[in-house]
Formats: structure tokens, C-alpha cells, sequence
């Protein structure tokens, strides 16, 4: 119990650090003024630190809702008797498809697609489809068959053996897939500022273009207090849900 | 009736790109957008006959599926992808014989989808058939040969992209080989501390409670953010003693790059060197101490042996991770093919772009398929 309190501290605290540095970054201007003292501008001032946060959490939420929805069902569709022969296939995609690195995927949508927020969308989606219906595939074919057998026995229809039985017991996994994507597209997120997308990433790629370091740390710091907040959430979520089927 | 609805899904997204999506792309010069050709027109005269090697696969999802339909399959699919690639080489020859010098040909979205549907279906055909990984790499290998076979005897010269490599051959082969020297610069060192620490983590738990957190949180942070929190500590390292600077080390370039390869690599080859260990049943271990093997025997004959598929698994997994980390490490000025795919991206040449991109993802997937090759000849040897 005292574990669960402590962590939700830090994650209440790192979440506080980070709306502030996000609302009144500007405010910090005398304290990279004399860490950079030779820059004239060392603030990031081309748009506003949460319009940044915005685009860049409304990208990695629209896509990661995408992802979910649609790994989930792929995932359960390949897992049952009418998708079975699509399941080598669907494994032999995740498995190659994780090879690929993120920011090619991400480079590769330029090309047949274009520049701008549309194609980071589309790579963010399409790769953070990876994990989910890999680990909704492991999750799911990890039921125990007896379990499924019982639940047929007590006279369940097989979408009630879905929804009540295999899914409750798939979702750890399922989660922990979920939890991986949305981690990486958040950095993907970040990198995606050079395909034309705005997100915290944009002040980093203009500084390292322009020569300003402070740019750099204004938007790394953010990207990465961003991902550890995602992943304390995700942590707590695991906790919650762990307790919720012990009930 | 439909046998095979894999492969019928496949033949169905192949038909609808190739009557929907542009074969090939044209344009008045390398910056702009093309206008479409459609396979139909790009399918004219003797070569296109050699598309009738795609009529198996139209058949294919019929008939009972037995292996040797399988196999018709796998060449069908094969001969196929050469046939695409001959002939957008061709037109786009065609093309540069009566046009400007500036006018470029790129690829469309139907060639490589194309090209994809005809890998999953040899993917597909292979697993049926259930031959084993090594097989199933010799297809991609005898394929890639004849298209580079064909790209040696210039039959794709005026492709966008073979133009773009031609104008910096040089260029591309110096960032493609220092890719592979940032990997390897930074998996040195990963190894040399990571599998010490991994057998002194798996011995003593507290040293395991102790170094996870950190290496996760490490993982956690997206790269281009621990490259952009490197350079600060990093350049004022170089500012303070002149040594340092003198061997290379500043915030930009090779020195945070490699340093923060090395911190992403850890976690991997930490936990898998435990996790290998671990899978050592304790029987076995007592079993050796009986036979009155010492404690160095015992690691060096037994533990090692059984640990290792599982570390070369980790091995796999940070090279792989490491051939797409030091691709964003181009943004500091590390070089590599990201230093391609960057410059590409911020002049908005599509097809610069992809002359990084396809190397990278080739790499990346050379190192999987090596790596796994290797997992298993150990796994063999093992057992």
C-alpha cells in the first residue's frame, strides 16, 4: 500500500514540474540567459510551449487510440476459428515490422504520402498497430484452453467467453502492449517535427538547426519528463487493474 | 471455393493498387511533385509479357493447397517482384530518352505495394510449406541478387532513385559504413560493461533492484530528447578541459551519440545476461558442483552455454534498436544514413529520403536475420 502512495506522489510531482515548466517556460529566461550567454534569444518563442504540448499529445493520442482499437480487433480476430489462417501472416508483420526503425517508418510516409501532421499521424499508426496486436495475440492465446472449456460448459455464447473471460484475463498483456506503443510513439512524435508535424520536438529541431542549445534542452527536457509521466501513469493503470481482477 | 483466403486478400490489395495508385511517378524535376503513370501504360511491349508470372498467384488460392502449389507460389511471387522492378527501370529508361535531363521517375505507392504483397505472400507460401528460417532467407537473397544484378548492368540508371546515389556515391557509402561504425562503436562498450554488470545482477539482488530502474527509465526517455539532454553536459565537459575536446568530445557528434547508444543498449544486454542465467535450472548447477567442477568451470561449461540463446536474443534485440537509434543520431551530427534521411526531409527530396530510409531498414533487418541465425546454430549446438 505505502508503495502505491509513493508512487503516485512522484507521478503527481513530476506532473506538476512539468505544467509549470510548460505554462511559464518564458519566466526561466534569466536562468538559460546566463547558461547560454551567448545567445540573443534563449527562450523558444515561435509558438507557445502548450500549443507544442497540445499537438504533440493530440498526435500520439489520436494515433494510439487508432492503434488500440484496431490492434485489439486484429489481434482478436486472428485468435479466433474464421481469422486462424491470417494469424501466421499477421505475426510474421508485427514480428518483421518491429524491425524496422521507427523513424524510417516515419521517414517512408513522406514519400507516399507528404509533408505535414497527415503522415505522422499515419506512421504513428500504423507502427504502434505493432505491439498492440502482438501482445493481444500472446494474451489472448495464453487463456488457458480449460478456462475457455469451463465457460463454454456453464452454457457462454462465445462473445460473452470474449468479452468476460478471455479479454479480462488477456488485458495485463494487452496493456503492456499498449503501454510500449504509446512510449514510442511519443518519441516518434518528437522526431516527427521534420516531417512538418508541430509537436515538443519542434524547438529541438530548430535548435539543433540553429545552433541553440537552449532550444534543444527546453523541448528534450520536456519530451522526456512527457514519456515518464506516460509511463508512471501506465505503471499506476497496471496497479489498478491488477486490483480490480483480484476482485 | 477459396483455399487460401491469405493469399486471395493479398492477389485483391495487389489488383486494387495496381488499378488505383501510380506505378510510377514523373516530374519535371526532382523537387516537385510527379503526375501519375498507372501500370497499364507503364505495361507496353515485350517486357510486359513477363507479368503473366503473376497469373499463378490469380489461381493459386484455389486449387487444394498442397506444397507443391506452395512453391509455384514462392517463384511466382519472386519472379514478380524482379518483373516490377524491371520494368519501372525501363520505362523510366524510356522516359529519359525523350525527356529533359532534370525530368526525374520515382516509384509510386502501387510498386511498392506491389513488391509488399508479393513478400507476404512468399512469407505466407514459406510458413505453410514450414521450412526452416534459414530457407526462408534464401528467397529475399536470390531476389535482392538479380535486382542488384540488373542495377549493375545499368538497367535502372534513370530511376530518381539510382540518380540521387549516382550524384553521391561516395557520399552514400562513407554515411553507410559509419552507420555501421556508430553501431558497433557503441555496442563495444555495452557488451564490455553490460554482461559484467548482468552476472553480478543475476548473483546479487540488490544490485538488480538497484540498476533496473534506472536503465528503464533510460529506455523510457525518447532518443532525440537523451541526445538533446547529452549535449549540454557534454559541451561543457569539452569547455572545461581542452583534453577532452582535443579527443573528439563536444556536445554534437560522435560523443553523445554514442554515449547515449551505449545507455539504451544496457537495459537489453543487462536483463537478457539475467534473464539467461536465469533460465540455468538449479538442479544443473548442483549437478556440476557435485561432479567437483569449481565455480569458474561451472559458469564457463554450463552456466554460459544455457544462458546463451537467451543473451543472444538481447543481442538481437539492441543491435536492431541500435541501427534505428543511430539513425536520429544524424540530428546531432553524428552521420550515418540519417544524415541522408534528414537531409532529404528538410529539402523535401522524396527520393534522398528513401536512399537513406531503404539501407537503414535493409541493415536493420540483415542484422535480425543474422542474428537469429546465429541464435539458433547456439540453441543446436547446445542441444
Amino acid at each position: 500500500m505505502t508503495h502505491h502512495s509513493i508512487l503516485s506522489e512522484r507521478l503527481v510531482w513530476i506532473t506538476l514540474v512539468f505544467v509549470a515548466l510548460v505554462l511559464f517556460m518564458p519566466a526561466l529566461r534569466p536562468i538559460f540567459a546566463w547558461l547560454f550567454p551567448a545567445l540573443d534569444r534563449p527562450v523558444y518563442r515561435l509558438d507557445s510551449f502548450l500549443s507544442l504540448t497540445l499537438a504533440h499529445l493530440a498526435l500520439v493520442a489520436a494515433s494510439s487510440l487508432v492503434s488500440a482499437i484496431v490492434g485489439t480487433a486484429a489481434g482478436i480476430f486472428v485468435t479466433r476459428r474464421s481469422g486462424a489462417e491470417f494469424r501466421g501472416i499477421v505475426e510474421t508483420i508485427v514480428t518483421v515490422g518491429q524491425t524496422f526503425p521507427p523513424v524510417a517508418v516515419l521517414a517512408l510516409a513522406v514519400p507516399l504520402i507528404g509533408f505535414g501532421a497527415g503522415p505522422a499521424l499515419i506512421a504513428l499508426t500504423i507502427y504502434g498497430l505493432l505491439p498492440i496486436v502482438g501482445n493481444t495475440i500472446s494474451g489472448l492465446t495464453s487463456v488457458p484452453p480449460d478456462t475457455a472449456e469451463a465457460a463454454r460448459g456453464i452454457g457462454m455464447r462465445p462473445g460473452r467467453i470474449l468479452l468476460q473471460v478471455e479479454l479480462p484475463l488477456a488485458a495485463p498483456v494487452i496493456l503492456a502492449g499498449v503501454r510500449i506503443s504509446v512510449i514510442i510513439n511519443l518519441g516518434t512524435a518528437a522526431i516527427a517535427s521534420t516531417v512538418g508535424a508541430k509537436s515538443l520536438g519542434t524547438p529541438i529541431i530548430v535548435g539543433l538547426n540553429g545552433g541553440n542549445t537552449a532550444y534543444v534542452l527546453q523541448g528534450a527536457i520536456l519530451v522526456g519528463l512527457l514519456a515518464i509521466i506516460t509511463d508512471l501513469g501506465f505503471e499506476r493503470l497496471v496497479t489498478r487493474l491488477q486490483r480490480w481482477r483480484l476482485v | 471455393m477459396i483455399r487460401n483466403r491469405v493469399l486471395f486478400v493479398l492477389v485483391l490489395t495487389g489488383i486494387a493498387a495496381a488499378f488505383f495508385l501510380a506505378f510510377l511517378t514523373h516530374a519535371p524535376n526532382r523537387l516537385l511533385t510527379g503526375s501519375a503513370i498507372p501500370l497499364s501504360q507503364v505495361a507496353h511491349g515485350r517486357l510486359a509479357l513477363g507479368l503473366a508470372v503473376a497469373l499463378p498467384l490469380l489461381l493459386a488460392p484455389f486449387p487444394p493447397q498442397r506444397p507443391w502449389v506452395h512453391v509455384v507460389v514462392i517463384a511466382a511471387a519472386g519472379l514478380l517482384q524482379i518483373e516490377l522492378v524491371a520494368l519501372a527501370g525501363s520505362h523510366a529508361a524510356d522516359l529519359a530518352a525523350i525527356g529533359r535531363p532534370a525530368e526525374r521517375t520515382s516509384l509510386g505507392g502501387a510498386f511498392w505495394i506491389l513488391i509488399l504483397c508479393a513478400a507476404l505472400a512468399i512469407g505466407d507460401a514459406q510458413r505453410r510449406l514450414g521450412r526452416p528460417f534459414l530457407e526462408r532467407v534464401l528467397m529475399p537473397i536470390a531476389v535482392a541478387g538479380i535486382v542488384a544484378f540488373l542495377a549493375a548492368r545499368g538497367l535502372l540508371d534513370q530511376l530518381s532513385l539510382a540518380r540521387e546515389l549516382a550524384t553521391r556515391r561516395d557520399a552514400f557509402l562513407a554515411a553507410a559504413i559509419r552507420h555501421v561504425v556508430i553501431v558497433a562503436a557503441a555496442l563495444l562498450p555495452t557488451l564490455v560493461i553490460g554482461v559484467p554488470l548482468g552476472i553480478l545482477a543475476q548473483r546479487h539482488l540488490k544490485l538488480r533492484n538497484r540498476i533496473f530502474p534506472f536503465l528503464n527509465i533510460v529506455q523510457t526517455i525518447p532518443s532525440i530528447a537523451l541526445f538533446g539532454l547529452l549535449i549540454g553536459p557534454l559541451s561543457a565537459l569539452a569547455a572545461l578541459s581542452p583534453g577532452l575536446a582535443a579527443l573528439g568530445i563536444s556536445g554534437i557528434g560522435l560523443a553523445p551519440a554514442i554515449l547515449a547508444l551505449v545507455l539504451y543498449s544496457l537495459l537489453p544486454i543487462v536483463r537478457n545476461t539475467v534473464a539467461g542465467l536465469d533460465t540455468v535450472p538449479a538442479a544443473i548447477r548442483d549437478a556440476g558442483s557435485g561432479l567437483g567442477m569449481t565455480p569458474r568451470q561451472l559458469f564457463w561449461r554450463v552456466e554460459l552455454p544455457l544462458a546463451l540463446p537467451v543473451f543472444l536474443a538481447g543481442l538481437r534485440i539492441t543491435t536492431v534498436q541500435a541501427i534505428g537509434l543511430a539513425a536520429v543520431a544524424a540530428l546531432i551530427g553524428a552521420g550515418g544514413l540519417g544524415a541522408i534521411v534528414f537531409q532529404g526531409l528538410f529539402a523535401n527530396a522524396q527520393d534522398l529520403v528513401l536512399l537513406g530510409t531503404l539501407p537503414l531498414i535493409a541493415l536493420a533487418l540483415l542484422a535480425d536475420a543474422l542474428l537469429r541465425l546465429i541464435t539458433q546454430a547456439a540453441t543446436r549446438t547446445e542441444a
